[in-house]
């Protein structure tokens, strides 16, 4: 027998299982995301070609339709202009159309960004404050007031659709950023108060009592100490809320339409001739899949600590 | 530096009094340590004076200004937490620089202070080492170094060494009693450790159940208590009891006790009631074959130069501090005696100690 290794670590054995089913796993769940990105470096006849083509000659035709607008003319104007000046002219003019401007997407593209880490910073930096709250004073009917705050995510928020799209044609918040800010902030407080409480509880309090007893006011030992201390619960935190506002669909659907439209109701109204222009589409779902994974790439030190929500001190 | 006073301190969470009626005299550059079991108040009333907790009602002054009611950043104290609360996302020189920068110091005085602060305490060498990579000892010193650099009017230290393992406490033990001889600074420190406290204080209070029962230097704390608590509390093992069924009247110098005639130290002062104790620390007594409480041998406790046997007797179970060559065997049938008449009759009503010719 094997009396090398302690009895609490796992056996070679079940350590292989795991990874195969870690891998089977990670294989499943990215097979769509591959598809997704190959396509958008396809062309619009190979992206629906069937059998499907696995290997393809890459395009860019993807990329140049999402971020233009296009013509067709006849082969007698296209003769009569200029020769291309640059290689996504030529690509649209092989295709018997010209650009005539820039599609909306860059535009919807900043929308997102705005409005999702907008609303993120929104709802970290108010949650942290009502956390330190919760966890340090005696607020009257703590626990009732948790419940609430955390009831308010008993329903799919969508159920309250209505009275927010006629609360907000009223107070003039359809359509603009602010109002999309303040509606995915609203959506997202409840699980940053609760998120962050938990870490703002592991923190022990002598941290902002050495920093009151520094000289310091309990606004600038909380900017200064504990703050600095949740980081790792501040990070987990603005993830989940930066994927929650950043692919919210159906509030955007319903409240936004020119001024402040967000990339997921945008991407598929890409419509191509004779139907949907897939490889644009997943060019756009590519581009619209960066932000999150850079982001999470980013914090994800702090994150993978912050998962297991301060069970392990140090 | 400054005198710490506090005057009819009461504190009050709900329906605990955490602190009942204190009052307490702090002198300047005087090393005072509150010492007692936990839940006695202690730690309430040095978060208190530091301005952690607000008092219910009463007092504190430092120096002539009355601070009760002021937020800890404006009483210019400093305070060294049990577990340090260094901060630990900055290295040592912020942690120490950190209480200056909100003083508004030029940062060419920063540096100087701190490196002279690190320089006293033996840290100037891990100055830019991260928190996380310090030992228990060193952290310590950081924490002291973090209270020092402010030149405070007064040092706040809540059991600053219970977190430390029993060798390193007992050195920084003795550096913290060369730093106090060095800066002089008023200094309150609380600990539950009765060693801790003989060997830093200047002066010592004992409290129990929120009230401080004594006040003074640890010699008297030690040899004339004023409360059975105190007797009992102080010293390892404590003071020996037993019970008195008589009165005591002024000017009387004996006892009776199951029997046998104890001389005691002649009394100032009459007991209120029919029930009393009579005191003795258990280095007082010898064991012999002829005279005192009889009883036999339960246990004996070696402690290198001195061993302790405790004693079964009908007055209940009685402690004996002897020199290690006296030899008994467990069973043994002996008798226990005084050697001296440093010996305290308590009131049995009151717990108070009777004045007499030994205490006064």
């Amino acid at each position: 027998m094997d009396t090398s290794r302690s009895y609490l670590e796992p056996s070679s054995f079940s350590k292989k299982m795991a990874a195969a089913i870690i891998i089977v796993y990670a294989v499943i769940t990215l097979i769509p995301i591959s598809w997704m990105v190959m396509t958008s470096f396809k062309n619009v006849d190979s992206a629906i070609s069937y059998p499907p083509e696995v290997l393809f000659e890459p395009s860019l035709e993807g990329y140049v339709n999402l971020f233009t607008n296009r013509s067709r003319q006849s082969q007698e104007y296209l003769d009569s202009l200029p020769p291309p000046e640059n290689w996504y002219e030529e690509l649209v003019r092989s295709r018997e159309m010209v650009i005539t401007g820039p599609s909306k997407f860059l535009g919807r593209y900043s929308n997102s960004m705005i409005i999702g880490f907008g609303s993120t910073f929104a709802s970290v930096f108010l949650g942290a404050l009502a956390a330190y709250a919760f966890s340090r004073f005696r607020v009257p009917l703590k626990d009732d007031l948790l419940f609430f705050i955390l009831s308010t995510r008993m329903f799919p928020p969508i159920a309250v659709a209505v009275p927010i799209f006629i609360m907000y044609r009223k107070l003039g918040l359809g359509d603009t950023h602010l109002g999309m800010i303040i509606l995915y902030t609203v959506v997202n407080l409840s699980l940053a108060v609760w998120l962050l409480k938990g870490f703002m509880d592991e923190i022990p309090k002598e941290y902002e009592e050495a920093a009151m007893i520094d000289g310091y006011s309990r606004l600038q030992a909380f900017f200064k100490v504990v703050l600095p201390q949740a980081m790792t619960g501040i990070a987990a935190t603005a993830i989940f809320c930066m994927i929650f506002s950043w692919n919210e669909y159906a509030f955007a659907v319903l409240l936004t339409q020119f001024n402040a439209q967000t990339a997921p109701p945008f991407i598929p109204t890409i419509i191509g001739e004779g139907g949907l222009d897939w490889p644009a589409i997943g060019a756009g779902t590519t581009l619209f899949l960066l932000p999150v994974m850079i982001f999470t790439i980013i914090l994800r030190k702090h994150l993978l600590r912050g998962i297991t929500f301060g069970a392990v001190r140090k | 530096m400054s005198q710490i006073k506090i005057v009819n301190l009461q504190k009050s969470f709900g329906d605990f009094t955490a602190v009942k009626n204190s009052n307490l005299t702090i002198n300047d550059k005087e090393f005072f340590v509150l010492l007692g079991p936990s839940g006695c108040g202690k730690t309430t009333t040095l978060r208190m004076i530091a301005g952690l907790e607000l008092p219910t009602s009463g007092e504190i002054y430092l120096g002539d200004e009355e601070v009760g009611m002021l937020r800890a950043s404006e009483r210019d104290i400093a305070f060294v937490f049990q577990l340090f609360a260094l901060y630990p996302h900055m290295n040592v020189r912020n942690n120490l620089s950190f209480p200056l920068k909100m003083q508004g110091y030029k940062k060419s005085d920063i540096k100087n202070r701190v490196e002279e602060a690190a320089k006293l305490l033996r840290i100037d060498h891990i100055l830019n080492s991260n928190i996380s990579s310090l030992s228990g000892g060193d952290r310590q010193r950081v924490a002291l170094g973090r209270a020092l650099v402010r030149r405070p009017k007064a040092f706040l230290m809540d059991e600053p060494l219970g977190t430390l393992d029993a060798e390193f406490r007992e050195l920084m033990c003795l550096e913290l009693k060369k730093l106090h001889l060095d800066i002089g600074a008023t200094t309150v420190y609380v600990t539950h450790d009765q060693l801790e406290a003989m060997s830093l204080a200047d002066r010592i209070a004992v409290m129990d159940g929120g009230e401080i029962l004594q006040a003074d230097e640890p010699n008297i704390i030690y040899n004339k208590p004023k409360t059975k608590f105190v007797a009992s509390f102080i010293g390892s093992p404590g003071m020996n009891f037993f019970e008195v069924n008589e009165g005591i009247s002024k000017d009387q110098s004996f006892v009776n006790i199951e029997g046998v005639k104890f001389d005691i130290p002649k009394q100032l002062e009459e007991s209120k009631g029919s029930k009393n104790f009579f005191g003795i620390r258990p280095e007082n007594l010898t064991l012999n074959n002829n005279e005192g409480l009889k009883g036999s041998v339960f246990g004996v406790e070696y402690l290198g130069s001195r061993k302790i046997i405790t004693v079964k007797t009908s007055l209940g179970e009685i402690k004996v501090k002897t020199d290690i060559s006296v030899n008994t065997k467990l069973n043994e049938n002996v008798q226990v005696k005084p050697i001296n008449n440093n010996i305290i009759i308590f009131d049995g009503e009151t717990d108070k100690s009777l004045n007499s010719e030994f205490i006064k």
